[in-house]
């Protein structure tokens, strides 16, 4: 998104503060001096501690993705999070269990999360019915198939045999390469897996007439169908990018546990959602952009991290976490004149 | 002020005035950002005086208007109410003050009843609770002095729009408001809604309520008007009264030039028939099986320009709507295009083929508010622009570039958000996107609603080389010497059905108006019924 505001640079702050991506750059910076403030004994300023928040803020940024699509669009996925653990379920039964190859369970797993989001897609865009609606029912019914494809158990390395015992099976090749680390163990590779989709949403959001058609739909969905939009396809075809991040996530997570739970990811939506909005995309569509979630997400991960060296509980964490997001969103709000 | 000296000679000194004014807005100045949108602007209305304000649009009327209606609360300058000074903080306060504004947007609540709209914020309550029946009586008294029998436990949206401004005038009414601002309320209403807003402003005269009016509309101005003020880009260039002031030179004082308000239509050379429609029938509600429009059989060849004349709900709208597949297959009939029988289902197989339709309202269903220029210019001919799927902004800003030059679009940057331009430049936009597909037909429907003087008649201009280009048009507009001027034949519809044709000889306002009601035309070929 272009930024139309040019206000006179009178203070660099204040230059700052006059675009979307100032505003969600100047939150992250605000956190990191959080951060330098509290190091906790100096555990901030090691290079293991940013690898782990990298690495923990993956998954959800990786749903984050997905979501920007679909709120640029004007509608919201929540069905992200049980996706996940279909995916998840799916990709252990077929990687730990019957030892398929990588090559086989990751397009496989993409697959269902795209049919996954198709479905939601099919009903909001076709059938008209609202995204929140669509989406909470393929939320459940997701969740549904991930328990009913794992038997209600985790798909772990320990398989029970008929007379009750266990036998354990090695960690897929692929999972172990997902869950491993680059550049002298600095890198985890789930982060690069996360750059990777940040990358693919910004070239088609910001270099592909479909993005354009995304943001037009959002900010004017009968304008866009009068001006020659497929917005049909094209709402359908946001839900189905996002399933397919959905499943990407899953199976990092996936590989990340050792094993697909059928209960993963019950409640990342929301946290996607969080991270999208903190970033300063507009809720009702049209408005905001990639760049926008990478900030937030890497405001909510650091936030979540410097809480957590700190040794704050998760009682405190989590009303904290609450009060910041309604602080970014606030800063966030455009200026009404 | 020293731009608009030249012109204050007319204007009377304030220590000759002889009503008192009601209110006096003085010296007001405001900047959004280091826009001066207002540059030491003001007026005053009198008791029982209709005072015009106008200007093109962006010459700071709403603005004006804005201040005194307190919602914009930070500016320079003065406004007194009965020679009180006052400083309305929010549009509760001013409402407490007596002003009361019809804003160009309705702002009813949609889905609350008519007289929950009218109390809205300050219904009667006993304990906290609401009495409704007191609500409703009051109410219905506030309706009738308008003239208006309708169900008041109806909801707001349930009536049409013309029915819908009525209630804000209720609403003004019923705040015992005695400064009522009018801001272009005539947009959505017909001709004899028209008549009975005007008979209102009459009986509000002589209540002694003052009236601040704004409209774009020259007959409107010369019919209501006591005083005129003009404003020209945030400055005040003058104050006389309507006799003072005739048409010509207001428009001189408008635009800072002078321009005839006839708008020339040079004859076209008329090509080979370019649509064609045969028992055309549209059914927009997919539940009732009621049509929209009905049998209607007409043509326009290449470089003409078709008006269809109608009331609301004479289904011109649907029509356009109904040829652009924006109904899907909900129609009835054959529609040739070049003598090739073609339907569309949807608006982008109508695109390809080459037809453009402009919407009625551009900002709910022309144009994409958060975008930017670009982004919409380029939206209807995105697939030409980028072939490969991949985009390319320097192309896009080429082509946007072009055609806004073609419009002749000021602004000053081209990523500018359109939800930021005036009224006049957002319905060029809307306009420029049909450029880039290169349209063989254009379906206009109210191009020049809500835009300024000289906007308008850079849309004319527009469309008679379009015409030369030999690209085909259908207009509607709901104003007639548009309507007579513009077009070269004019088909008239009363309640979705062909209620006469005229040539441009044959058209006269009786002829038109008389068909468009369903009176029995003086028709000119036999064969119409009604």
């Amino acid at each position: 998104m272009p930024d139309a505001s040019k206000v006179k640079a009178e203070n660099p702050l204040k230059k700052m503060v006059a675009s979307p991506a100032g505003r969600a750059l100047l939150a992250l910076l605000l956190v990191l001096i959080l951060g330098i403030i509290f190091n906790a004994d100096g555990a901030f300023f090691k290079i293991g501690t940013h690898r782990d928040a990298l690495r923990q803020m993956s998954v959800y940024g990786i749903l984050a993705c997905g979501m920007t699509l679909v709120i640029i669009s004007g509608g919201i996925d929540l069905s992200v999070g049980s996706v996940l653990a279909l995916a998840a379920v799916c990709g252990a039964r077929m990687a730990i269990h019957w030892h398929w190859t990588g090559w086989l369970v990751l397009p496989i797993c993409l697959a269902i999360g795209g049919a996954c989001g198709g479905l939601s897609g099919f009903v909001t865009a076709r059938l008209r019915v609202q995204p929140f609606i669509a989406t909470l029912a393929m939320m459940v019914f997701a969740r549904g198939l991930a328990k009913y494809a794992s038997g209600g158990m985790k798909v772990s390395t320990a398989i029970a045999n008929a007379d009750g015992t266990y036998r354990y099976v090695e960690v897929p090749h692929f999972f172990r390469m997902i869950d491993s680390r680059i550049l002298g163990g600095n890198f985890s590779v789930v982060t690069l897996i996360f750059i990777a989709c940040v990358a693919t949403s910004w070239l088609l959001m910001s270099k592909h007439r479909w993005g354009r058609y995304l943001y037009a739909i959002g900010g004017n969905e009968e304008a866009s169908r009068l001006s020659g939009v497929p917005v049909v396809a094209m709402k359908t075809f946001a839900y189905v990018i996002s399933g397919m991040f959905a499943a990407v996530a899953g199976i990092c997570q996936a590989a990340q546990e050792q094993q697909g739970d059928p209960e993963a990811g019950a409640g990342y939506e929301l946290i996607a959602i969080a991270m999208v909005v903190i970033g300063g995309t507009n809720l009702m569509g049209g408005r905001g952009g990639i760049g926008l979630t990478l900030l937030g997400v890497l405001t909510m991960g650091y936030l979540d991290k410097i809480l957590s060296i700190n040794a704050v509980p998760e009682a405190a964490r989590l009303v904290l976490t609450g009060i910041i997001i309604v602080a970014a969103v606030l800063t966030q709000r455009r200026k009404t004149t | 002020m020293n731009l608009g000296s030249s012109y204050m000679s007319i204007s009377q000194s304030k220590t000759e005035m002889k009503a008192a004014a009601l209110v006096r807005m003085s010296g007001i100045t405001k900047r959004f950002g280091n826009v001066t949108v207002l540059d030491d602007a003001g007026f005053e209305v009198r008791s029982g005086e209709v005072h015009v304000l106008a200007g093109e649009n962006g010459a700071g009327k709403s603005t004006l208007i804005k201040i005194l209606a307190g919602v914009h609360t930070e500016f320079e300058g003065s406004i007194q109410i009965n020679g009180r000074e006052v400083r309305p903080q929010t549009p509760l306060e001013a409402n407490a003050l007596g002003i009361a504004v019809i804003h160009q947007e309705l702002s009813l609540v949609g889905s609350m009843s008519v007289a929950d709209n009218i109390f809205l914020g300050r219904m009667p309550t006993r304990a906290g609770m609401v009495r409704d029946a007191e609500q409703q009586k009051k109410a219905i008294y506030w309706i009738q002095q308008l003239g208006l029998d309708i169900d008041v436990q109806q909801s707001a949206e349930q009536f049409p729009v013309a029915i819908q401004q009525l209630i804000e005038i209720a609403k003004a009414l019923s705040q015992n408001a005695n400064i009522i601002v009018m801001d272009e309320p005539t947009s959505a209403l017909n001709a004899p809604e028209v008549e009975k807003l005007f008979a209102l402003i009459q009986s509000l005269k002589a209540r002694g309520c003052g009236i601040v009016y704004i409209s774009h509309k020259m007959e409107e101005i010369e019919r209501v008007a006591d005083r005129i003020t003009v404003l020209r880009d945030g400055k005040w260039i003058g104050t006389a009264s309507s006799k003072e002031l005739p048409i010509s030179k207001l428009i001189h004082w408008m635009v800072g030039r002078e321009i005839s308000e006839q708008f020339p239509r040079h004859m076209p050379h008329l090509g080979e028939e370019r649509l064609r429609l045969e028992n055309y029938s549209v059914f927009p509600d997919e539940f009732s099986k009621k049509p929209a429009v009905q049998n209607v059989s007409l043509s326009v060849r290449a470089g003409e320009i078709l008006g269809i004349g109608g009331l609301q709900g004479s289904g011109a709208s649907e029509l356009f709507h109904g040829l652009f597949g924006a109904y899907g297959s909900a129609t009835r009939g054959a529609v040739y295009l070049d003598g090739k029988k073609v339907c569309f289902v949807s608006p982008r197989r109508a695109i390809e083929s080459g037809v453009a339709l402009l919407t009625n309202d551009r900002k709910a269903t022309g144009l994409v508010l958060p975008l930017s220029i670009i982004a919409n210019t380029t939206l209807a001919g995105l697939r030409e622009l980028s072939p490969a799927g991949w985009r390319q902004p320097a192309r896009e800003r080429e082509a946007t570039k072009k055609i806004t030059s073609l419009m002749n679009l000021r602004a000053a940057s081209l990523d500018l958000e359109v939800s930021a331009l005036s009224g006049g430049n957002q319905q060029k936009i809307a306009m420029a996107k049909w450029l880039q597909i290169h349209p063989k037909l254009i379906l206009l429907d109210e191009p020049t609603r809500g835009i300024d003087v000289s906007a308008k008649r850079e849309i004319y201009q527009l469309m008679n080389e379009w015409t030369a280009q030999g690209i085909a048009i259908l207009l509607i507009t709901s104003e007639m010497p548009e309507l007579l001027t513009l077009s070269d034949r004019i088909i008239v519809l009363h309640r979705g059905n062909c209620a006469g044709e005229f040539s441009r000889k044959q058209a006269t306002p009786e002829n038109i108006l008389s068909a468009a009601m369903g009176l029995n035309p003086l028709a000119t070929s036999g064969n119409f019924q009604n």
